[in-house]
């Protein structure tokens, strides 16, 4: 029988259940049923953000540009509408301005070799900026009536279970079947893991890599829907938060290495419930916002120091584009 | 400067205001039987008012810089569009400098305006701290420097905005009020750590809770003006205490995402929320009507422009050094309940002063 690895994902794992089974018997109202879906909720978008985040990562990418596409997509549709368009006009609009972004940041980065770092970061602040200068007036952009039959994205429980959530789910089985059940899927992997391989045995690299910052711009945008359906607006404000260095945080602590070519979707979702168990139980326990930021920091620096004395790197592991 | 003076014991103690007025009207009833009389015989020649020339030179090409945590919000823009409908008319140019709700750009910009040497700064700090020993320096290079809405720990030659002591008071008083006979379970939605506004304001809820010993804070954390943080906060806290009575929020941008949480759970009407911001028809009297909010503390942002504009105007025509004398203009506040958001001039619009 093959004796269970220390992998980050299973180091993580054990976090997770440390930290839940303390929370379960230290707090009373923890382990309700009720308590488990505002836990999931409440990182739900994240987790989505991360999914997206994933795919590019997989692809020895990063898109530092992901919380842009996740404002200014679902900003300009709010904008629009509030403008006086139909709510057609304004999802396509948003839509054709999420796959240009995409196009874009995939072009710099698989034809023009920018690295994806810089592209990113660079295409990212394009964005936001275009969004503030062009499209909004105000930094929080208001729901307006005409939207309501799009609510159902962010607000509501059919089954009981939010809808939030459950956009987590379907999100998540979509870019599972993507990365696990197709050609593509496959094709990724295998540009993350040795891209001048893959080239070599004839895998389409640069489409592959155009594909995935489409991807990644596509689900972030559909994320900021969420958002926004679930908070009646859309603070694009957001784009200036630390809520990238969040979704970089749930896809590393979930296991997939920022060299590309490993883990997949369960990383994600991993990541997504250690950062939302801890969220969720320092808030009941009403710890303060710096006690907070301080915890979270020390599980982090743990988890990725066990990581490194349990994997240490050398020559054969370390690759290039390692961070 | 007797004025300066005046202002700021009008401040200080309107008692004394009340009662200094008593003699204005005979004397002015007195003055106007005396020009009716002296009149007639200049008539013909028109008289010219000696102030009002040097005024407009006073006025005139001077450069007034307004420094916001960032341009693209409700405030920002209401007082931009306020003091420049007002000051572009006597030649004040008004240029905007956007730090985009960075401090260090805000600092540079400031820096920077150091060595341009505007006639007049308008500030709105992101700290108490940060531009402190800036602005202490503007003014001895000759600036006159008004703060608005969040002071910084140097008190310059005029602040205008709201008390947010009173704010957190009234707020929290209200919430008190609401909770009577029910859990008297609290919980407190503030905003950055770091801000002026937000912690201030939390001195004004501990003022009241010290005299409500039986108010129970469940819950007292920030959620960094971030609607989407105040949201996932409330709903934690909900779901813990379903019999919550009241919330007090700390700006009304920021506590959409709270009354969404209240309205989730289902509890719009039984749980009090309670916050605070520019009057805004979206984002305050809308939200009040719709029974997002149920008290929602205006420091009308309109009125705050007037009052920058006013003070500049006095600040350029009386040529006094920066900095000899220092006053506030705390703006009255006005509670937007559903009694008066109906209410035409409860709320500003921003298309109407953009226009």
């Amino acid at each position: 029988m093959k004796r269970p690895r220390l992998t980050q994902q299973n180091i993580v794992i054990a976090i997770f259940v440390a930290l839940f089974a303390t929370f379960s018997t230290l707090l009373p109202g923890f382990r309700t049923a009720d308590n488990m879906l505002t836990l999931l909720q409440n990182v739900a978008v994240l987790g989505i953000l991360g999914l997206a985040m994933a795919v590019v990562v997989i692809g020895r990418g990063i898109d530092l540009s992901i919380v842009a596409s996740l404002a200014v997509p679902a900003g300009l549709v709010l904008q629009m509408v509030q403008d006086g368009h139909s709510v057609l006009a304004a999802l396509l609009s948003a839509l054709l301005l999420t796959v240009a972004f995409g196009l874009i940041n995939g072009w710099l980065i698989a034809y023009a070799e920018v690295p994806s770092l810089f592209a990113t970061l660079a295409s990212g602040l394009f964005l936001a900026g275009l969004g503030q200068v062009a499209f909004f007036q105000l930094d929080v952009v208001q729901w307006s009536t005409p939207l309501n039959p799009l609510l159902w994205l962010g607000q509501g429980s059919p089954l009981g279970i939010p809808t939030p959530v459950i956009m987590f789910g379907l999100v998540s089985v979509l870019v599972a079947f993507f990365l696990r059940l197709t050609r593509l899927g496959a094709f990724t992997y295998a540009v993350g893991d040795n891209p001048f391989g893959a080239r070599v045995t004839g895998v389409p690299t640069r489409p592959i890599i155009v594909l995935q910052y489409v991807l990644a711009a596509l689900v972030g945008a559909f994320a900021g829907m969420v958002l926004a359906a679930s908070v009646n607006s859309m603070p694009t404000r957001i784009f200036n938060s630390t809520l990238i260095y969040d979704v970089i945080l749930v896809v590393v602590l979930g296991g997939i290495g920022l060299s590309g070519g490993r883990g997949g979707v369960i990383n994600v979702v991993v990541g997504t419930l250690v950062i939302g168990t801890m969220l969720n139980g320092m808030t009941i326990l009403n710890v303060s916002y710096s006690e907070q930021n301080l915890i979270k920091g020390l599980v982090l620096l743990i988890a990725i120091l066990a990581d490194s004395f349990i994997n240490p790197r050398n020559e054969e592991t370390a690759q290039q584009g390692d961070i | 400067m007797p004025f300066a003076m005046h202002v700021a014991k009008i401040g200080r103690n309107t008692m004394l205001r009340k009662r200094s007025l008593g003699w204005v009207k005979p004397t002015v009833t007195a003055l106007c039987l005396l020009a009716a009389t002296a009149v007639p015989a200049l008539a013909q020649k028109g008289l010219d008012e000696p102030f009002q020339g040097p005024f407009k030179k006073d006025l005139a090409g001077k450069v007034v810089a307004f420094v916001p945590v960032a341009m693209n919000f409700d405030l920002a823009q209401g007082w931009y569009a306020g003091v420049k409908h007002e000051l572009e008319p006597w030649g004040v140019k008004i240029e905007v400098r956007d730090p985009n709700w960075s401090t260090n750009a805000g600092a540079q910009a400031v820096t920077t305006l150091l060595s341009e040497k505007p006639a007049v700064m308008i500030i709105h700090n992101p700290d108490v701290q940060t531009y402190a020993k800036l602005l202490q320096r503007a003014e001895n290079e000759g600036i006159y420097v008004v703060q608005i809405n969040m002071g910084s720990a140097y008190r310059t030659t005029a602040f205008v905005g709201a008390n947010w002591i009173e704010v957190g008071e009234r707020d929290t008083e209200a919430v008190v009020a609401a909770c009577k006979g029910k859990s008297n379970k609290i919980a407190i939605v503030q905003g950055a750590l770091s801000a002026a506004a937000s912690a201030y304001t939390l001195k004004g809820v501990e003022n009241v809770l010290a005299t409500h010993p039986e108010i129970k804070v469940v819950s007292s954390q920030a959620a960094d003006w971030d609607a989407a943080k105040a949201k996932a906060i409330t709903q934690t806290v909900l779901k813990q205490n379903p019999d919550l009575c009241g919330i007090v929020g700390f700006w009304d941008g920021m506590d959409i995402g709270t009354a969404a949480a209240v309205k989730e759970a289902g509890l719009t009407g039984k749980v009090f929320v309670a916050t605070s911001g520019g009057g805004a028809q979206r984002g305050a009297c809308d939200l009040v009507k719709s029974g997002a909010f149920d008290l929602d503390l205006s420091y009308d942002v309109p009125t705050q422009a007037h009052d920058l504009a006013g003070i500049i105007k006095w600040l350029l025509s009386s040529g006094m050094k920066p900095g000899s004398y220092k006053a506030s203009m705390y703006t009255t506040l006005i509670p937007i309940t559903k009694e008066n958001a109906d209410t035409e001039g409860t709320c500003w619009s921003l298309a109407a002063v953009t226009k």
